[in-house]
């Protein structure tokens, strides 16, 4: 009935658009559906028990590339253990003690121009500062420093969003009781923001396994086999930049692949959790 | 007991207030270091010489540092990527925020997401092994590994920050707007594009600069398709971006050469970019949030 009313120009505008939402949905999802898809296909028949189990050798002509998963695990929990007090106390910072609208807007200000920053830029500096600053050599511990400044914003952000939720009325019901403003903190906030914590540790482990211009020039590109205290201060690579250097300088394919294929696997599982976990916070505050 | 216990809130309160203002005091860090290695090869070379020269040769018997090709190559390849990312991104975004069903919804934000979350050393090596051969077959060209290669990969990874944030914006539009539209007898296509679109016109335009952001300042991913030959920007030939040019003589530089150097002069050049970009987004963002 109502199609009758509508002249031809109008239609013709209607199905013009409507047509280039679905070629521009169909593109978005193909591409999506191609690189998972050709990224398994090629990575996972290279993968194999002796790859993940050894480290790489001249001798035997054998790649193996578990050096680069502990060295990822060390940098992801060094770095979380750096930027978690650093980033959650700022956002307490923010949310609890700040009241003074200008200190705010700078610090938030500051933490926008953070997450803009390219992490080449991170890498760059980071040799800049912990090399000559602190007289660090290329080592994991220096590629954790550098990542906690990058995650610094990320997990901020979380938190402040967690916290602002935590009713106003439990702050007051405990200052009310005579609690102090640090226990007060210490008993209702911190309880309340472990969601945003937890949010921000799933993202900035996303974002550390997928980072590789910041680390090349900080935590370096070697594959030995080490031990926590001692990967620390020893250079290595993670996976991302195994895969660079695997690819783009050993023309090594097979192993960029199969590399590849586990940092796609490991980003599903990243996205899938952030996405539970928010779910779970969200109906545990409704209920 | 009661000085005590200020003590110890007044101690805490200074120990946040310092957690607080880390952000503020990494950037500056940031900020000063880049300023400091960067100037001295600038001062050498020349400002003008540096920025508005159009070779490059750091490694040469007579080296020539001039930075144009990698200016025009960011500029270039940002802007090509803008302009495939864009028109796919904003009509996904409208799709997904105003007319897809809540569960096609849910698995394209998911894919979306995915997409972001994807490293960029992979769209990489998917783009040297896909993209750059394809390129050489279909323009008959010696080496697929060119300015065109970058801007598609860029294109791509572009596209997941576009889309969610052109639909944060486009959600937030009062719901008041589009009845009215549509009670004086507009489509819902029609109110979408007309009246919907409009009113996030500052969101979208902060999508759009965040994209910008993201391709300038993009360096692994390029790194594997671009070829990395210093050249002024040609669509089907091998080029060196800001971020490129940085990384890939970075790790053989000697220290304190000038070519050294002059790779920090380039980063804060880069910086610099970035910075102006990151004022725009605000710009946006604030309007947006004004509206």
């Amino acid at each position: 009935m109502q199609n009758k009313t509508i002249s031809k120009q109008r239609k013709a505008y209607i199905a013009l658009m409507r047509g280039l939402m679905g070629i521009s949905i169909v593109l978005t999802c193909a591409l999506v559906l191609f690189l998972i898809g050709y990224v398994l296909a090629k990575g996972i028949p290279n993968i194999s028990w002796e790859l993940l189990s050894t480290a790489p050798s001249y001798l035997s002509d054998r790649i193996g590339i578990l050096p680069d998963i502990l060295n990822t695990v060390y940098i992801i929990f060094t770095t979380l253990l750096i930027v978690l007090p650093l980033g959650v106390g700022a956002a307490i910072y923010l949310t609890e003690y700040a009241k003074n609208k200008k200190v705010v807007a700078v610090i938030e200000y500051a933490a926008e121009t953070l997450s803009g920053i390219p992490s080449i830029i991170y890498g760059l500096v980071g040799m800049l500062i912990f090399f000559q600053l602190f007289g660090m050599q290329t080592s994991l511990l220096a590629g954790s420093l550098t990542l906690a400044i990058m995650n610094l914003p990320t997990v901020m952000r979380t938190t402040q969003e967690s916290l602002k939720t935590v009713p106003q009325s439990y702050r007051e019901g405990a200052f009310g009781l005579g609690a102090g403003k640090w226990r007060v903190i210490r008993t209702v906030v911190l309880p309340g923001c472990i969601d945003g914590v937890i949010t921000g540790c799933i993202l900035s482990i996303g974002r550390i396994l997928g980072e590789s211009a910041a680390l090349l020039f900080t935590a370096g590109f070697a594959h030995s086999l080490n031990g926590f205290f001692e990967g620390l201060q020893s250079s290595g690579a993670t996976l991302t930049v195994a895969l660079y250097v695997y690819a783009k300088e050993n023309g090594e394919f097979e192993v960029a692949f199969a590399i590849a294929a586990i940092l796609m696997v490991l980003t599903v599982f990243i996205n899938l959790s952030a996405t539970l976990v928010g779910k779970y916070f969200k109906n545990r505050r409704n209920i | 007991m009661k000085n005590r216990k200020q003590l110890l809130e007044t101690i805490i309160h200074g120990i946040f207030l310092v957690l607080g203002l880390i952000t503020v005091g990494c950037v500056l860090i940031i900020s000063i270091y880049l300023v400091i290695s960067g100037i001295p090869a600038i001062r050498e070379i020349g400002l003008v010489d540096f920025l508005f020269g159009k070779k490059w040769a750091s490694t040469a018997a007579e080296p020539s540092y001039g930075i144009l090709p990698f200016i025009l190559t960011s500029v270039y390849g940002t802007a090509g990527a803008i302009v495939i990312g864009v028109p796919i991104g904003f009509m996904t975004a409208v799709y997904l925020a105003k007319l897809a069903n809540p569960k096609v919804k849910s698995v394209v934000q998911g894919a979306v997401s995915l997409l972001a979350g994807i490293p960029s050393v992979v769209y990489g090596l998917v783009g040297m092994l896909t993209l750059v051969p394809a390129i050489r077959i279909l323009f008959h060209v010696p080496d697929g590994a060119s300015l065109l290669a970058a801007i598609i990969v860029l294109a791509v990874m572009i596209l997941p920050s576009i889309i969610n944030v052109s639909m944060t914006a486009l959600e937030a539009v009062p719901k008041e707007y589009e009845d009215a539209s549509l009670a004086l007898g507009a489509t819902p296509v029609e109110t979408y594009f007309r009246v919907s679109v409009p009113a996030a016109k500052s969101g979208i335009a902060a999508a759009v600069v965040l994209g910008v952001g993201r391709a300038i300042g993009e360096a692994m991913a390029i790194m594997m398709v671009a070829g990395n030959a210093p050249n002024m920007p040609s669509l089907f030939q091998s080029v060196r971006f800001l971020t490129t040019a940085v990384s890939s003589e970075m790790s053989y530089a000697a220290d304190g050469s000038l070519q050294k150097q002059a790779l920090f002069s380039i980063a804060l050049v880069l910086f610099l970019f970035i910075m102006l970009i990151n004022a725009t987004l605000n710009f946006f963002l604030k309007r947006s949030k004004e509206n």
